[in-house]
């Protein structure tokens, strides 16, 4: 039987997307269900003086309205940071509370204050704007590079600082920076963005009165893990009397990794009236109250030798947590940021500093690549300035700087078990004909354009993550992940993973893993994830962990099925169970070549009487049944890693910048379903290069979302970029059994720098911040025309 | 939204009838809906003009091209007839939002709504276009009073727009990359004797630069525009564009809509 594992197999869930059949929460419709409004504050930052529902609550078709009196009086808990991270001086971070519901001051333009529960929609709200809420109107702070100096936003919290951490040796930096030839600095902005999943949030809660059971339908990338968070620290139920679904979910980057305020409210609330509750959240909400990304300020420096030896890396940066600090909002500037900042370079000595400030935006969070990014963004911004300052070929110096053998000892955290970094780098100037680099340049000048060229080298730690490591690091649960095969008598394949699918094809490539391990027919796989009430507790899809980490555990547990299938052969045709060999889905006995198929021995487990000629095959200590589970801890992190080139042209007259090439040569190790990973690969370019040219999410001084719709927030269309030249290195990862890395946030981390060196080249190596807009464009073409001018 | 009566007239003189302070007419919708949707504006009835038949379709004759006012985007991005006629005003319609507005905004809309970064506006200037209306003729020059503004009255329809078929002309936009409206789109039309440089998008209603078309009627060229300075007092400055920015487009963007020419 041909492996399944390497082809592209046509994804499973496609028919279901492409007739309309996907069934997503907003298409959930509960007999006898009721319609949510969330009243919002219009303020960025305010303290409530009075709120008054009495209008509201005479409006027609009202149910319920429930506010942060009775959240807090039913001691319904808060929104939560999953890490905890400590200062430099030892001291913990500093999170304020996060009610469901505002009681007493609102943080951010979107805070909710109340829930407007109504017969329809329509009337909820109506109602909605009836609540009148008596707001004292304060001074938001809203910059991220000024908001240590702003008025305190919570009260006890000083500076607006949650934390001032430190990973790295300062002492060490120092001496290496005392030893440099020359030293290379640079100021940069990694603008905030917002990640724009397709589907809008939504939930519909559900109580059963009889069995007192809560169910929440909702928009989750980790369903375990919000009804673990709910049951938990937001007291709404008991984990078993809790059961939460995610059924398909129309994208999520990282945006819906978070238990949201409307998750907990509607369920709390759906106890609370009796009834079935429907939210789904409108695009204009999406913009406000989703998580945001990114939001750093970073000034790096980095010290050299003359000939383009790096000795040493400072990386001092302010990250913007928003209004409050959510799930992974501290882990990303600081454990996921940190220690990817040094990047694919031995550099003897580095520290990072992050100074994590609260503003009063739209809590920050983990957005595809979380971290790394922005870490990506510092090393490689930086490197491309370091080759135009001491006239090094941009490659040449990078391979000059990348390590010679692996595993290799990065820096500041991370053992990089495999890679060949001058392979990829080779290879990628080839897809991108580097070499003609000049004479498309040239052509470009005769047509009175500029045209640059832009490269970055990238590793990222992802497959997130051992749990001995990320516990140690203030991780609040270790992030294994689950599995459970289960064969059905009859020969068909169920496998549970506690990972969920938004978008990455779980169905698809999970079951090409398993149709690869156990020799069924694919079709007779099914995956099955999103439900609590289904498969056993698992951490969910996010820092491209679903193959790394949840994949894995998938083998394992296939690999214990075979097991025991040998021991039930052996019996069955009365053979040693090691003499038993399992190829192709049979189990044959290497002596006598006698076989049973993987289906007649499920089928056998499941009938462990006499039956015809067939006695119990159950070897003695077995239990009937054929299914087992498998939760895979992995060893390590893995470290997908790769060289981007991007060309673009720029219009000196109008600013506009042409990407004109974009070149991707990734090594993911091995590669499961080409097409998928084609796919993901396209969506992260997708993304980075939205951020680098024209995604923006923009608050004015007094905290109100300048970019909220797509009027003026732009996010890219298939016409922004050219066709992607695509290739792979691949390097097996040493560290789990199916050699993988994962390769869900490479596009996006890798391509902002590539871009912007690109774009950064093209204007003789001015500065130009994210997103290079047609109007700094043409600023900085202005400047060239006029220091070239003085120059001749 | 609020609730509101929905009406389909049959032909002008029913939509007309219907119309009072508190109504508005339907053609694709593109901007009434979610202004609705988002609050912004609230209206008692909706009196749809789709169905009336005179409204929509294509006529060319040797001087000049009148289409319907519920015609929508794609029928003048499509048409072998405009395309022939005036190629720069099927391309004006094809650059217009994305395809589903095309599919469902019309010409008469764009025109009665006047957003200062709307596209048709400028092809109207530039054009010397006649805004037919249920109750008499309006010269675009007379036609576009400020933003969002127009010479209609309440309960007037505009039935057609008759362009005149220029000798040359060409329409280039620099969009707002989100919204894809013009931040400056600037359309010249050479014309038998004059030039016309309508520019949308920089100000606050869409106008004829004269100097442009002073300097282009002198000598149609490139050459003679290249290095004006414009003034930018009066220019719109927003996040996307300051008004300095704005003011370099329109001279880029006529340069490039002459050489186009």
């Amino acid at each position: 039987m041909a492996s399944l594992v390497g082809s592209r197999v046509e994804r499973k869930e496609d028919k279901r997307f492409l007739t309309g059949k996907g069934r997503y929460t907003a298409d959930i419709n509960l007999a006898n269900q009721t319609y949510a409004i969330f009243v919002r504050s219009p303020h960025a930052r305010a303290s409530i003086k009075k709120l008054n529902i009495d209008k509201a609550l005479k409006s027609s078709g009202v149910v319920s309205i429930l506010t942060g009196k009775e959240i807090a009086d039913d001691k319904i808990g808060g929104l939560i940071a999953g890490w905890a991270i400590r200062s430099e001086d030892g001291t913990e971070m500093k999170c304020p509370g996060n009610p469901p519901l505002a009681k007493d001051n609102v943080n951010f333009v979107g805070d909710p204050v109340a829930v407007v529960i109504a017969e329809s929609l329509a009337e909820a709200k109506e109602a909605a704007e009836k609540v009148e809420v008596d707001y004292k109107v304060l001074k938001a702070v809203t910059s991220t590079a000024d908001a240590m100096n702003g008025d305190t936003i919570h009260e006890g919290i000083d500076k607006n600082l949650c934390f001032d951490w430190l990973l790295g040796d300062r002492q060490k930096v120092k001496e290496a920076f005392d030893k440099a030839d020359k030293v290379i600095s640079i100021d940069i902005i990694n603008n905030r963005l917002i990640p724009n999943a397709m589907e809008p949030r939504a939930c519909v809660a559900d109580y059963n009165a009889a069995s007192e059971e809560i169910t929440l339908y909702t928009t989750s990338q980790n369903p375990h893990l919000s009804r673990l968070i709910m049951s938990a620290f937001g007291n709404v139920a008991p984990e078993h009397k809790l059961r939460v679904v995610a059924p398909d979910v129309g994208g999520g980057f990282g945006s819906k990794i978070n238990v949201y305020n409307e998750d907990i409210v509607c369920s709390w609330a759906a106890k609370k009236i009796n009834r079935a509750i429907k939210w789904v959240a409108e695009r204009s909400e999406s913009f406000l109250t989703d998580i945001h990304g990114r939001d750093h300020v970073t000034h790096a420096e980095l010290a050299v030798t003359k000939d383009g030896k790096f000795l040493g890396f400072k990386n001092e940066t302010i990250a913007n947590l928003g209004a409050y600090a959510r799930v992974f909002g501290t882990v990303t500037p600081t454990y996921l940021f940190g220690p990817c900042a040094t990047g694919v370079y031995e550099i003897p000595a580095a520290y990072t500093n992050v100074k994590a400030v609260y503003t009063n935006t739209a809590p920050v969070d983990a957005y595809r690549g979380a971290g790394r990014p922005e870490a990506t963004y510092t090393i490689e911004r930086l490197v491309e300035k370091a080759s135009m300052e001491l006239g090094i070929d941009k490659t040449e110096l990078r391979i000059k700087n990348f390590p010679t053998a692996f595993p290799f000892k990065q820096t500041l955290v991370h053992t990089v078990d495999s890679g060949d970094y001058v392979a990829g780098m080779e290879k990628a100037k080839q897809m991108a004909d580097y070499k003609g680099f000049e004479a498309r340049r040239k052509e470009s000048e005769a047509k009175g354009k500029l045209r640059g060229i832009g490269v970055t080298s990238y590793f990222e730690a992802c497959g997130i993550a051992p749990s001995a490591a990320v516990m140690s690091l203030g991780c609040g649960v270790g992030l294994w992940e689950s599995a459970e095969v289960r064969f059905n008598p009859t020969g068909q394949v169920t496998v549970y993973t506690g990972s969920h699918s938004h978008g990455q094809s779980h169905q698809t490539t999970f079951a090409q893993i398993a149709a690869d391990e156990l020799g069924v027919p694919i079709e007779n796989i099914d995956i099955v994830h999103g439900d609590t009430d289904k498969g056993t507790f698992g951490m969910g899809t996010y820092g491209s962990r679903s193959l790394a980490v949840g994949g894995i555990a998938i083998v394992n547990a296939c690999k214990k099925i075979v097991e025991k299938g040998k021991r039930v052969t052996a019996k069955m045709l009365e053979a040693n169970p090691e003499d038993v060999e399992f190829k192709d889905g049979e189990f044959i006995v290497s002596k006598s070549n006698k076989k049973k198929t993987i289906g007649e021995v499920a089928f056998a487990c499941y009938l462990p009487g006499v039956r015809d000629e067939m006695k119990s095959p159950l070897p003695e200590g077995d239990e009937p049944g054929l299914k087992e589970t498998s939760f895979y801890d992995p060893s390590n992190f893995s470290f997908p890693a790769g060289t981007h080139i991007a060309e673009v042209e720029i219009d000196p007259e109008t600013g506009h910048v042409k990407l004109e090439k974009y070149t991707a040569c990734d090594d993911f190790g091995r590669i499961i379903n080409p097409m998928v990973v084609e796919g993901q690969v396209h969506g992260g370019l997708a993304q980075g290069i939205g951020q680098a040219l024209y995604e923006n999410a923009e608050y004015d001084e007094t905290g109100q979302l300048m970019t909220g719709s797509y009027m003026d927030y732009t996010m890219p269309r298939a016409d922004n970029f050219p066709e992607f030249n695509i290739g792979y290195t691949c390097t097996h990862a040493t560290t789990n059994p199916l050699g993988v890395k994962g390769c869900g946030e490479a596009g996006a981390i890798a391509a902002p720098p590539t871009v912007m060196n690109a774009v950064i080249d093209a204007l003789g190596g001015q500065e130009v911040t994210m997103p290079a807009t047609a109007e700094k464009v043409w600023k900085a073409c202005k400047n060239l025309k006029k220091s070239n001018a003085k120059a001749a | 939204m609020k609730d509101f009566n929905y009406h389909s007239a049959k032909d002008s003189k029913e939509a007309s009838k219907l119309a009072s302070s508190s109504s508005a007419f339907l053609a694709g919708g593109m901007t009434t809906i979610p202004s609705m949707k988002l609050g912004l504006a609230t209206y008692k009835d909706l009196i749809d003009i789709k169905n009336i038949k005179k409204l929509s379709g294509i006529k060319v004759s040797g001087k000049s091209v009148t289409i319907g006012a519920a015609t929508k985007h794609v029928e003048v991005s499509n048409s072998k007839d405009v395309k022939k006629a005036i190629p720069s005003l099927s391309s004006l319609a094809e650059g217009i939002g994305d395809p589903q507005v095309r599919n469902r905004g019309t010409i008469g809309g764009s025109i009665a709504n006047n957003d200062p970064s709307a596209d048709y506006p400028s092809a109207c200037i530039a054009l010397n276009a006649t805004i037919h209306t249920n109750e008499r003729k309006i010269e675009a020059a007379k036609f576009f009073k400020g933003m969002f503004e127009t010479a209609l009255k309440k309960g007037e329809l505009i039935e057609a727009i008759e362009f005149q078929i220029p000798e040359k002309s060409s329409y280039q936009k620099h969009p707002n990359p989100a919204s894809r409206y013009a931040i400056v789109g600037v359309y010249v039309a050479k014309h038998k004797g004059d030039v016309n440089v309508a520019v949308t998008g920089a100000k606050s209603c869409v106008y004829n630069d004269k100097d442009m078309s002073k300097a282009l009627t002198g000598n149609f060229s490139s050459s003679s525009i290249d290095g004006m300075d414009l003034d930018s007092s009066e220019m719109n400055t927003d996040m996307h564009a300051s008004a300095e920015f704005r003011a370099s487009l329109v001279v880029t963007q006529a340069k490039k809509a002459v050489d186009a020419c």
